[in-house]
């Protein structure tokens, strides 16, 4: 019986010995000499996972009573978190390293988080919910304030910690209520009481708090106001990670609670969720505009592009669910590249995060200027590219679930959100002269510019088969 | 005879007065790690007194585990807060302000 279910969470708990064994060692043996192969050994170790649970995983299994589930959609979400979260570690390492940064806690906290984010996605009660959501969380802030010494770091951890704190705190308190008035705290058990029309108004304060909760983590309108002060004060590696795979996390969470547990009052969360992704979209596309600091920009891009998702969702379909992990899943490849980017600008040696820094950029580096141009574009969502697809994907489900206006809406926000895109792409193009950026050098992120660019032309043929593979997981999600 | 709603009144007044805490408090960030701390117990409050009214014994276990994550929280929050004086040498929330937001 415990075998079954430890076979179930078996990469979990690898992972978990993982960060536990690597950290004794490296506190007995080495301290931060051995980071650099610790986080190529990371890296890899969370690749390998991902490739196993990807092509290994098949069905849908339960593990500790219903509490925790490997199915369809929570593989799909743990591949995306896994191979963006070992993308970051690599692509981080030569930033860290000229910044006297390279601490052994670094890769290790980022595994915990991930294993973190693992357990949300599988969640099958609100307590291994909340428990995956602190573990993530407190990894988070920690790696937020990182660099001890400098003042926007620090300032960026407390303000994430503080925030997140309350946002735990509504989750939670939405979770008590969720279980006085369900009875119970596993999904399938709440499911049943909050059926169509009969959900006791107690579950629907729960269920507000719990969304008030996850809005804070995927930094939906109005919950955002942490997201640009700790994307602009954590260190570039950092924020490239929070960009990308807790995203992911959150949202297939926000997913699961929705359908798992709240599937039965569909038109009471879609309206809440509608009016989410509305201020979200245009929130982020307006405030973006008037950003210098690109860390800034990228942390309204990234409201914006939660809008969108969270527009599949809100469509509470089939298709939904599997528009936005398609969204999702491009998202996180288009910001990887453009961190790959971002991690990359400096100048005398120092890093520089002002959009006028990029000047003329072009004239000095073509090729990766160009791969910048196209990934610029596939955010803005121009066709022909893979982020107009998944704009296209969640428009399309928003329409045909009867959301026309908010499907417009989107398309309008888009077109403001396309201004301030370009407005990069028209500085390293067509700039004034200015003092110009250091030549960049052979370096992992800048293979991992080059490929993200290139995913977003050649993924137009098929995606790379992952639209399937979303469909399958949002039909394991949703019944 | 005291009932449900009485526990879940206090717990809802605790819930609110931690609220309140974090977002009128203008002086010191202590008091938003004590709100913080209200709120959890709130939440506690409310899961005991549903797991007791209930007669199911996973909200107990529930408060059990909140405990825990609020202690590793709490650490973790002043540990923060003490590299943020260490760099700033005042901890007042007016001061938290390098960036705007």
């Amino acid at each position: 019986m415990i075998q079954a279910d430890l076979n179930v969470i078996l990469p979990e708990i690898v992972l978990a010995l993982y960060a536990m064994a690597a950290l004794l060692i490296a506190v007995y043996a080495g301290k931060d000499r051995f980071t650099g192969p610790l986080i190529w050994l990371t890296a890899g170790l969370m690749a390998v996972l991902a490739a196993w649970i990807g092509i290994n995983g098949e069905g849908t299994r339960a593990a500790f009573g219903g509490m925790f589930h490997d199915d369809g959609f929570s593989r799909f979400a743990k591949v995306t978190i896994l191979m963006s979260g070992a993308a970051v570690l690599v692509m981080g390492q030569d930033f860290m390293a000229k910044r006297d940064m390279m601490r052994f806690e670094y890769p290790l906290l980022l595994v915990l988080s991930v294993i973190g984010m693992m357990v949300m996605v599988s969640a099958g009660d609100l307590m291994a919910l909340y428990m995956g959501l602190e573990l993530q969380s407190l990894s988070l802030y920690v790696v937020a304030a990182m660099r001890r010494d400098s003042a926007r770091s620090t300032e960026a951890g407390l303000k994430y910690f503080v925030l997140g704190a309350l946002s735990s705190g509504l989750l939670l308190y939405g979770a008590s209520l969720t279980y006085g008035f369900a009875g119970t705290t596993l999904f399938s058990g709440i499911i049943d009481a909050a059926g169509e029309g009969q959900a006791p108004l107690g579950l629907l304060f729960g269920l507000v708090f719990v969304m008030a909760g996850l809005a804070f983590k995927v930094s939906a309108v109005p919950f955002h106001m942490w997201t640009p002060d700790v994307y602009e004060g954590a260190p570039t590696p950092v924020t490239a990670f929070f960009a990308t795979a807790p995203k992911v996390a959150a949202m297939a969470l926000l997913a699961r609670v929705l359908h798992d547990a709240f599937g039965g009052v569909s038109t009471d969360w879609g309206q809440v969720l509608a009016v989410l992704s509305l201020l979200s979209m245009f929130l982020g596309g307006v405030a973006a505009i008037g950003q210098t600091n690109i860390k800034r920009l990228m942390a309204y891009s990234s409201i914006a592009h939660m809008g969108y998702a969270l527009m599949g969702l809100a469509a509470g379909t089939v298709l939904g669910v599997q528009a936005m992990l398609v969204y999702m899943a491009i998202y996180v490849t288009m910001n990887v590249g453009t961190f790959a980017f971002i991690l990359s600008m400096e100048r005398d040696g120092q890093p520089v995060t002002d959009i006028s820094a990029l000047n003329q950029y072009a004239k000095a580096e073509p090729g990766r200027a160009l791969a910048m141009l196209v990934l610029l574009f596939s955010l803005a969502g121009v066709p022909p590219l893979v982020g107009f697809f998944g704009k296209f994907y969640v428009l399309r489900a928003a329409y045909d679930a009867g959301l026309v206006w908010l499907a417009v809406a989107g398309v309008v926000a888009s077109v403001i959100g396309a201004f301030y895109y370009l407005r990069i792409v028209y500085y390293m193009y067509f700039g004034e002269e200015g003092e110009a950026l250091d030549r960049s050098r052979a370096s992992v992120a800048g293979v991992l510019l080059m490929a993200s660019a290139a995913i977003m032309v050649v993924g137009v043929v098929n995606l790379f088969g992952i639209e399937t593979a979303a469909q399958a997981a949002a039909a394991a999600l949703v019944n | 005879m005291i009932g449900l709603e009485h526990y879940l009144t206090v717990a809802t007044t605790l819930f609110v007065i931690g609220i309140f805490g974090l977002f009128l408090n203008r002086k010191n960030v202590i008091i938003l790690l004590m709100s913080i701390e209200l709120i959890l117990l709130s939440v506690n409050i409310n899961l005991v007194a549903f797991s007791s009214f209930l007669g199911d014994m996973v909200g107990q276990v529930f408060a059990l585990f909140v405990l825990t994550v609020a202690a590793a929280e709490a650490a973790i929050g002043l540990a923060i807060l003490v590299v943020f004086f260490r760099n700033r040498g005042t901890i007042d929330v007016e001061d938290v302000n390098v960036m705007k937001g």
